[in-house]
Formats: structure tokens, C-alpha cells, sequence
């Protein structure tokens, strides 16, 4: 997978491990990378963040993530 | 979930293409500003413009921050390195932006000049750390998305009492970016860039919240949704902004509410006060000054502030007399209309800022959208 090294385009990743000094270890794709936690709180192994310069900007939600998909599939009219 | 796969579903996208055809009334036009560089980037990547009917135009908006950054600072990030003989670490995005005298980050590097390649503001003051005997100087650009982690590096660096580390700030505000472009001559007076609704920026969303957006809903009643970057989020957001301008709404609505709130990262945002304070003005390219639209440190954190230590003094430079930049940034043109697009500029050879970041309009349309061009029909005129 391309690691992302370019400044503006931020990625979901999942944690892996919480390391010390608020960092923690996170997967994308395959590649493992530490970040800082020093911007979010309350993350846990398993969490998604959102990547961006070495910091998870924020977390996941994953139930607010479903019920969009489910507005998504509810908004499209499904090709005949 | 994985959070990114789910948002690329093309079944999805083309029932979602169906039912904003079926949607937008024929007998109008909808201008959609998306802000973001990053929505530019997917809209290009993902050829979404081609699943939208003919009369939904999408226009880029300056929301890349390398686009927007005036070229005279380039050169004083240049000029530290050259002249002053400090480390400048720089985000890659930046080092390859034509400056004056030919000259680039890339190309000072090239010629000696100690210009480092960081991935986060952490790499910046671990440079300072190993090279005690030498001052070095994070190049700080970006939205309010790249501010929090300089703020929280300026922080680190006072608590490990660094003497060598400063910030070259170059930090920039959304919501002020957008007032200047609702107050612009084009806009209020609805002739040459019609402007009905805005796609809200994703990631900047995250930090700063939706709540920022109510005062443009409310004031210019231009309907604001806020998206994720992936193609379907993209295209929700489109159909949201359908309907609210069919029933004559104009409201923020949050299609990312997978990762924004209403309040945003109140961490992030405080500490962001912490560190910085307004500035009265700040030039941007292709808007030129724009007042309260960007950041620099407070006059506690001088010791760390690079434009205090150096005496850094701004010189504007004027762009490329045929670069339409500018006008493109402002969603006047479109990169297709600039003489030099695709030929003397190119993502090998930029002229202009809108070719070097892959956020740029420019950039994106030449590697993702400009083998339709031969196509362009007169129903995608403005």
C-alpha cells in the first residue's frame, strides 16, 4: 500500500497498539507506523483515526459511519 | 468497516448518479464550490464530474493550502536556508513550488541549502534535538488541520527548553477564505461566479466543527454541506445540496458525521488558542490579502517564532504574467482556459501553484480529467 507523504490527504487507520508519551502504533493497509495521540482522547486498541501529519485528528464513529452508508443506499435508485 | 472501501462502492455511486438526475430541475443551474483541495483531488480521481448531469457545476474552490501559499514566502523559506544557514524542514508538498529566480525549495536543495523533508511537525523538532549546534526552522503551512500539531510541537519545544527551534508560520483559516470569496465583487453581484451552495471541507470539519459553517447558511443563504473525501460521501453530499436548493433551504448539513461534530476537536482548538493569534491580514495567492484570514505565534511563544528570530521581512511577487492561477483559485476560470495549462505547465514543470500540489485544480485535471476534454460539449460551459 502507498504511505501516504504528502501533507493534505488524511487517512482512516486503526490502532493497534497505545504506546507511551500519547502515541500509538497504527496499521494501514498492511504497514504499521506510530503517530501521536496528543490531539484525541479516549482512543483505544481497535478505534479508527483519521491520519493526518502524524496525528490522529480525531476518531471514528462507527455507528455514525453505518447510518450514512444506510442513507447512502437509501438515497440511490438502484439501476434497473 | 474499514472506513474507506464502503465510501468507494461504484453500484452505489451510479444509483446515487440516478437519483441526482432524477432530482435536479432541468430548467436551472446549481455552482457547487468545494472548498477543499482534498474533495477537488477525489472529484478529478474518481471522475465524478461524469456521473453528474450537465447543469451541476463543480467549482474548485482555494482550499489547498500550497496553492493558496504567496510565493514571497517560498522565497523567505529559501532565503533561511541560503542565507541564513538553518535547517528548514519542510511537508514534501512544498518543495517543489516554483519561487523567483527559478528557483525552488527542491532546487535550493540541490545547490546546498539544508532543506529537510518532514512528514509531521514531530520530525521538525526531533531535527532540532540531534542538531543542537544548528537552528532549524519548520515551515509551517496548511489549514486547520496542519495548526493543531504545530501548536503542540511550539508547546514541546518550550517544555525541552529547545534554542534552536522556530516556526515559520504560515497557518490558514477556512471560514475567512470563504467570507472573502461571498464578499468578492464576482459573487455579490451574481454575474461572472455564480455560487448556490458549498461542499464543506472534511478534515477541517473535524477540528473546527460544523458550527462555523451556520454563520454562511444563515447570512448568505448559501446551503453548506459538509462531506467526507470518499467518492460516496461526495455524491451524498451533492444530492443534500440538490434538495436543499429545490425547497429554497439554506442550512448546514453534516454528511461526516462519522468524524464531525457540531463543536469539532475542542483538544485540537484549545490548543491552537494556546499558541496562536490572529493576524490582521495575510496574503493569499489568487485572493491577495484577505484580513483576520491567518495565524502566527503570540508574543509568548516569540523564542520559538522564526519571523521574530530571522527578521523575516516579506516581499510580494507578483505570478507568471499567463498564469490564471488566480482566476482559477477564484473560480473565475477553469484550468483548461489558461494558455500555459498542460503545455509550458505541467506537474513535471510547474508554472503555477494550481500544478504542483495534486490538490491543486490544475494539477488534478491534468492527471485524472484532461482525456475528456476532447469531449467537453457546451453543456459544461459556465
Amino acid at each position: 500500500m502507498h504511505v501516504n507523504t504528502r501533507m493534505c490527504l488524511a487517512i482512516p487507520v486503526r490502532v493497534v497498539e497505545l504506546l507511551e508519551g500519547a502515541s500509538a502504533r497504527v496499521d494501514m493497509g498492511g504497514v504499521q507506523k506510530d503517530i501521536s495521540l496528543a490531539l484525541v482522547e479516549d482512543v483505544k486498541v481497535g478505534d479508527y483515526v483519521i491520519l493526518h501529519v502524524g496525528y490522529a485528528l480525531q476518531k471514528l464513529d462507527r455507528d455514525e459511519a453505518e447510518k450514512t452508508l444506510a442513507l447512502i443506499a437509501a438515497s440511490g435508485v438502484q439501476p434497473a | 468497516m474499514r472506513y474507506i472501501d464502503e465510501f468507494r462502492d461504484g453500484k452505489a455511486a451510479r444509483a446515487l448518479a440516478q437519483t441526482i438526475a432524477r432530482e435536479v430541475d432541468s430548467s436551472r443551474r446549481y455552482h457547487v464550490m468545494e472548498f477543499c483541495g482534498g474533495h477537488t483531488h477525489a472529484i478529478s480521481r474518481y471522475g465524478i464530474t461524469d456521473l453528474l448531469p450537465p447543469n451541476i457545476r463543480l467549482i474548485h474552490g482555494p482550499g489547498c493550502p500550497v496553492c493558496v501559499l504567496p510565493i514571497g514566502r517560498i522565497d523567505d523559506a529559501i532565503a533561511l536556508a541560503v542565507e541564513r544557514h538553518v535547517i528548514l524542514a519542510t511537508y514534501a508538498d512544498c518543495l517543489r513550488v516554483p519561487a523567483s529566480k527559478g528557483l525552488s525549495l527542491l532546487k535550493a536543495k540541490a545547490k546546498g541549502a539544508d532543506v529537510r523533508m518532514v512528514y509531521s511537525s514531530a520530525d521538525a523538532l526531533k531535527l532540532a534535538r540531534e542538531n543542537p549546534d544548528r537552528q532549524v526552522v519548520f515551515f509551517a503551512i496548511g489549514f486547520e488541520t496542519t495548526t493543531p500539531p504545530t501548536a503542540v510541537a511550539v508547546l514541546e519545544a518550550q517544555r525541552l527548553g529547545l534554542g534552536n527551534f522556530t516556526v515559520f508560520c504560515n497557518h490558514v483559516l477556512t471560514p475567512a477564505a470563504i467570507t472573502h470569496i461571498l464578499e468578492s465583487p464576482e459573487v455579490r453581484e451574481h454575474g461572472t461566479v455564480p455560487l448556490d451552495a458549498f461542499i464543506g471541507p472534511a478534515h477541517v470539519s473535524t477540528v473546527i466543527g460544523s458550527r462555523p459553517y451556520e454563520h454562511f447558511a444563515r447570512e448568505y443563504a448559501k446551503p453548506v454541506v459538509i462531506a467526507g473525501f470518499e467518492p460516496l460521501d461526495v455524491m451524498q453530499a451533492l444530492l443534500m445540496i440538490v434538495r436543499q436548493l429545490n425547497e429554497g433551504r439554506a442550512e448546514v448539513e453534516n454528511e461526516f458525521t462519522r468524524a464531525v461534530t457540531r463543536d469539532g476537536n475542542l483538544k485540537a482548538q484549545a490548543l491552537v488558542a494556546e499558541v496562536f493569534e490572529l493576524r490582521k491580514s495575510f496574503e493569499w495567492r489568487g485572493l491577495r490579502e484577505v484580513p483576520y484570514s491567518a495565524l502566527k505565534l503570540k508574543e509568548k511563544y516569540r523564542a520559538f517564532d522564526a519571523e521574530a528570530r530571522f527578521e523575516v521581512k516579506t516581499k510580494p511577487v507578483a505570478d507568471h504574467k499567463h498564469c490564471e492561477c488566480g482566476a482559477i483559485l477564484r473560480g473565475l476560470k477553469r484550468p483548461w482556459d489558461c494558455q500555459l495549462f498542460g503545455t509550458v505547465c505541467t506537474p513535471e514543470n510547474p508554472m503555477g501553484s494550481c500544478m504542483v500540489s495534486s490538490e491543486g485544480a490544475c494539477a488534478a485535471h491534468y492527471t485524472y480529467g484532461r482525456f475528456r476534454d476532447a469531449h467537453r460539449t457546451a453543456d459544461h460551459a459556465p
